[in-house]
């Protein structure tokens, strides 16, 4: 059992704050994406969880147990670098029994889980060689042969894939999150790539300037998300915004076209992904600008009453720049954010 | 221009300026260490390994790099570590640690002959505490323990920061990833000296081993100051042919034999600290 929870955690370096007042709970084997823009706090969160790194304020607990004060080692966790960190002086097999080692497990103990492990990771014909006669992918595939050899309660991982190529990222993707399901551990994983969040979390953390924007799933973080910052975030191309004028009670107007809404007195911001406009009889009026066809869609860059708007047509549809659309959003796919606070208004 | 050609193009001027300057001047050497005017032989060999003084000089230049150089390494290791960790001040640590370097080994002899000497502060000291009546002559024959631990105190206060500055470096290379990787799979921090830094630092123990091992078979001016005769060595010795018995042949003979002391020493450290084959350092 080895649920994750983080109360109040703040961290500051110097004057400078890396992270304001985190709070968020892990379930045993979840596993949890941490999703954000390179500098929002990922790594130091991690970090302070690993304990490589003290919070200023705050409490860690893991299995229940409080590990503030708690060397890296003592915490049951096992880690995989950013840059992978696999020792060029030792074999795959030392590097992958390195921890072994240092808790003194018997020889024949050691090999059996180093075997088994590397198995597991493919590189069982590498166990050999230096870090130096590996690529980029067998290396990643050491590092985390050498955290699941631990047999850890938690596995953290900061951005484990971000030095791999694109097709390779792909593949590693697919194949971590089987062997990490199979290992029952709970995983807490760093990416600034929303695919790979999206497709790897059983929960997305969304971290925005050293906050958690939102911890939900990753179809509710893509439905649903809690704040403007998200919405514009997670989704290529992200969601369209437009100013939303109170037009009697439930009713808004944008861009001229008269919407159902929530109740609110005070002007809202509507939003809406560019997938889910429809050409229509009624609804925007758009002037296309920019068309790009990819393939299985087309994406149309246009101008809504001055605001830029994006569509993602379907494929068979014939637009040139230039054109006049008339566009309808899918009534159940509207959303609406209070541009005070950001945040969404249900 | 070829560009094939050109490294040894840009190393030629170099090469140049040693041979005339390194190479020639090792050849005339030679020449002179395996001849008595007429034709090759080994009697200046004989000569300065049949005279009497031999076998002590050589052991006493053995005996005091044996002494020297692991103190000096263990300390050089321990203030490289030291001054790694430190976040503020390094400079300044490193620069008074550093300032023996910059005094020659004649001068640091007489340094620590002015602490050791009948006159010195050692023995006011040791006045002043009332633990001796009258001044006493430290480095005499009859303490040769005195003598040997007073060179060994020079020796180690003087060349130590040649280790220092290496290690230093060598250590501010290693990637702190790794420390962070150890300590998360359970090294404590002696184990990561252990198992990180001192492997990882291989290329530069090596360095700093060569030259501090070769530097101390060449010891010559810290003895000459605090021991004078009483602790002969071989560079010392060689001297005394030289300049003292007109000898140049057996001068240049003890040279090479120096020389070929520094060699073997070389190889044994290069082949000791090697860094496996395949793994990248
Ligand atoms: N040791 C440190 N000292 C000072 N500032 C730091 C340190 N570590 C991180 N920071 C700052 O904290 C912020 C968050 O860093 P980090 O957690 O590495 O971001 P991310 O992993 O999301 O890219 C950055 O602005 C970074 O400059
Ligand atoms: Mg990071």
């Amino acid at each position: 059992m080895a649920q994750i929870e983080i109360k109040n955690v703040a961290k500051r370096f110097g004057s400078y704050q890396a992270l304001h007042d985190i709070n968020l709970t892990i379930q045993d084997q979840e596993f949890m994406v941490l999703l954000g823009a390179s500098g929002c706090g990922k790594t130091t969160l991690l970090r302070i969880i690993a304990g490589l790194e003290t919070a200023t304020v705050g409490e860690v607990s893991i299995g229940g147990r409080r590990v503030d004060h708690l060397a890296p080692k003592d915490r049951g966790i096992a880690m995989v670098f950013q840059n992978y960190a696999v020792f060029p002086h030792l074999t795959v097999f030392e590097n992958i029994g390195f921890g072994l080692r240092m808790k003194k497990l018997p020889n024949d103990e050691v090999k059996g889980r180093v075997e088994r492990t590397a198995e597991l990771m493919h590189i069982e014909q590498l166990l050999k060689r230096y870090s130096g006669e590996l690529s980029g992918g067998q290396r990643q595939r050491v590092a985390v042969a050498r955290a699941l050899a631990m047999e850890p309660d938690v596995i953290l991982m900061d951005e484990p894939l971000s030095n791999l190529d694109a097709l390779l990222r792909m593949e590693m993707r697919a194949e971590l999150k089987g062997v990490l399901a199979e290992s029952n551990t709970t995983a807490i994983y760093v990416t600034h790539d929303q695919v790979e969040a999206m497709s790897m979390a059983d929960r997305i953390s969304v971290m925005h300037q050293g906050e958690i924007v939102q911890a939900a799933s990753p179809i509710e973080v893509y439905r649903n998300p809690a704040a403007e910052f998200v919405a514009g975030f997670i989704g290529n191309p992200p969601m369209n915004f437009l100013p939303a004028a109170p037009a009697g009670e439930g009713k808004w107007s944008v861009a001229g076209q008269v919407m159902d809404g929530p109740s609110s007195g005070k002007p809202l911001k509507f939003a809406i992904r560019p997938e889910d406009m429809r050409p229509a009889d009624e609804g925007l009026t758009a002037t296309a600008k920019v068309v790009e066809p990819l393939g299985a869609h087309l994406l149309i860059t246009c101008e809504v009453q001055g605001s830029m708007f994006r569509a993602v047509l379907d494929s068979d549809m014939s637009v040139k720049p230039g054109d006049q659309l008339t566009l309808a959003p899918q009534p159940d796919r509207m959303r609406w954010f209070d541009p005070d606070t950001t945040l969404a208004v249900a | 221009m070829n560009a094939r050609l050109l490294p040894y193009v840009l190393i030629l001027p170099v090469t140049l300026f040693l041979c005339l300057f390194f190479l020639y001047p090792f050849l005339l050497v030679s020449k002179q260490a395996f001849s008595t005017g007429a034709g090759f032989t080994l009697d200046n060999f004989r000569e300065v390994t049949g005279y009497w003084k031999f076998p002590i000089t050589m052991r006493n230049t053995l005996l005091l790099a044996a002494a020297v150089v692991p103190i000096q390494l263990a300390l050089a290791l321990l203030m490289a570590t030291m001054v790694n960790k430190m976040k503020k001040g390094r400079d300044l640590v490193l620069y008074v640690w550093t300032i023996p370097l910059g005094i020659s080994d004649l001068a640091a002899g007489i340094i620590w002959l002015a602490i050791f000497d009948q006159s010195g502060f050692l023995n006011s000291m040791m006045n002043g505490l009332g633990l001796v009546d009258k001044p006493v002559n430290l480095l005499t024959f009859q303490n040769p323990g005195i003598v040997f631990l007073a060179i060994m105190l020079a020796e180690i206060w003087r060349a130590t920061a040649i280790m220092l500055v290496i290690l230093v470096a060598g250590i501010g290379l290693i990637p702190k990833e790794y420390y962070e990787a150890a300590e998360v799979f359970g090294a404590s921090p002696w184990k990561r000296f252990l198992r990180i830094t001192l492997p990882l630092l291989r290329p530069s123990l090596q360095t700093a081993l060569v030259l501090r091992v070769i530097l101390a078979f060449e010891i010559f001016a810290v003895v000459a100051a605090l021991g004078g005769t009483l602790f002969p060595v071989l560079m010392g010795e060689t001297y005394a042919y030289q300049f003292d018995l007109l000898n140049s042949g057996a001068a240049a003979a003890l040279a090479l034999i120096i020389l070929a002391i520094s060699i073997a020493f070389t190889l044994i450290i290069l082949r000791v600290l090697r860094v496996p084959k395949g793994a990248t350092i």
